[in-house]
């Protein structure tokens, strides 16, 4: 079994080469992904905060 | 529908809902596409395990070529039709094309190690995909350079549509001149030359990366037009003592055109 999984991870000698290629993509669309996200939850959270607030000040 | 939808506070409304369906079914996608590009495709005749790179790179470079043409698109209605939601589209489109366009180098340069015996080439195709990781990277710069939004984004999408010319350049240049990349076999007149058993994995991914395309834009627009909202509204309620500074300014400080 352990064998297989080795021969698998091997990808036939090109492993130096399949696996950074799906790891790059992961690591900038996945870091894209996150980034992406938390820009939103920021965005969101400060206009709630504004909109709260705001209409007290007036 | 496109007028109907490209009202900002409908847009809120309607994208609210679709947007986690979108990241539901991207996610879904992708790991379908996973799972069939590195267990059930085939090892290549040829190139044996290192062909499974073309499942990320292909569809990375489709999208690549299919977002800035999708940038184009949205800066050319945001310059005709001034639709408020056109150059916020453009604008949240430019860093998903440029990651995938990263992409579509990187796995592009770790493919043709092995293949061609090199990283890197400078022929027509990977010089113009190269070309076109500028164009994403001098848009983005370009739309954030101005303090006013409305003119960085006037001046991106003239930016964005000059850079259109390099699309066709990019496609048809393993047609026009001597390169080691191979030829399209996939977008082409006479259909896909390539085997089901590689066609699926490789079409199942492509659907992934659009999906992903279109939940990260559907988010960075979402983003941005709070943004503009908050900043409105701060503007709107800016304290008296702010206001007062505001005017006194001294008038050879002011801009001419007022």
């Amino acid at each position: 079994m352990v064998g297989d999984v080795g021969y698998y991870l091997a990808m036939g000698g090109y492993a130096a080469f399949v696996w950074p290629a799906y790891g790059t993509a992961l690591v900038v669309l996945g870091g894209l992904a996150w980034h992406s996200w938390r820009r939103y939850r920021a965005s969101a959270d400060t206009l709630e905060k504004l909109q709260r607030e705001l209409p007290a000040r007036r | 529908m496109i007028n109907r939808l490209a009202n900002p506070a409908r847009f809120m409304r309607w994208s609210a809902t679709v947007l986690p369906w979108c990241g539901r079914v991207t996610v879904a996608v992708v790991a379908l596409g996973l799972y069939l590009a590195l267990v059930a495709a085939p090892p290549d005749y040829q190139q044996g395990e290192s062909v499974r790179i073309m499942y990320v790179h292909v569809p990375a470079a489709w999208m690549a070529l299919s977002v800035y043409l999708f940038i184009a698109v949205a800066s050319a209605t945001s310059l005709v039709w001034r639709h408020p939601l056109a150059e916020i589209a453009a604008a949240a489109a430019a860093p998903i094309g440029a990651a995938f366009t990263f992409v579509c180098l990187a796995t592009g340069s770790l493919w043709g190690r092995p293949m061609w015996g090199a990283w890197w080439v400078w022929d027509a195709r990977l010089t113009s995909v190269l070309v076109l990781f500028f164009l994403y990277l001098g848009y983005i710069a370009l739309v954030n350079a101005f303090d006013e939004p409305g003119r960085g984004a006037r001046a991106g999408s003239v930016l964005a549509l000059v850079g259109v010319v390099n699309l066709p350049i990019i496609k048809f240049s393993v047609d026009w001149w001597n390169t080691l990349h191979q030829p399209a076999s996939v977008m082409r007149l006479d259909g896909p030359r390539i085997d089901p058993s590689m066609l699926v994995p490789l079409l199942v991914m492509a659907a992934g990366f659009l999906m992903l395309f279109l939940t990260l834009l559907l988010l960075g627009m979402r983003a941005a037009l709070n943004e503009r909202k908050a900043l409105v509204l701060r503007l709107n309620s800016a304290p008296t003592p702010g206001r007062v500074a505001v005017r006194e300014r001294p008038v050879a400080a002011q801009s001419p055109v007022r």
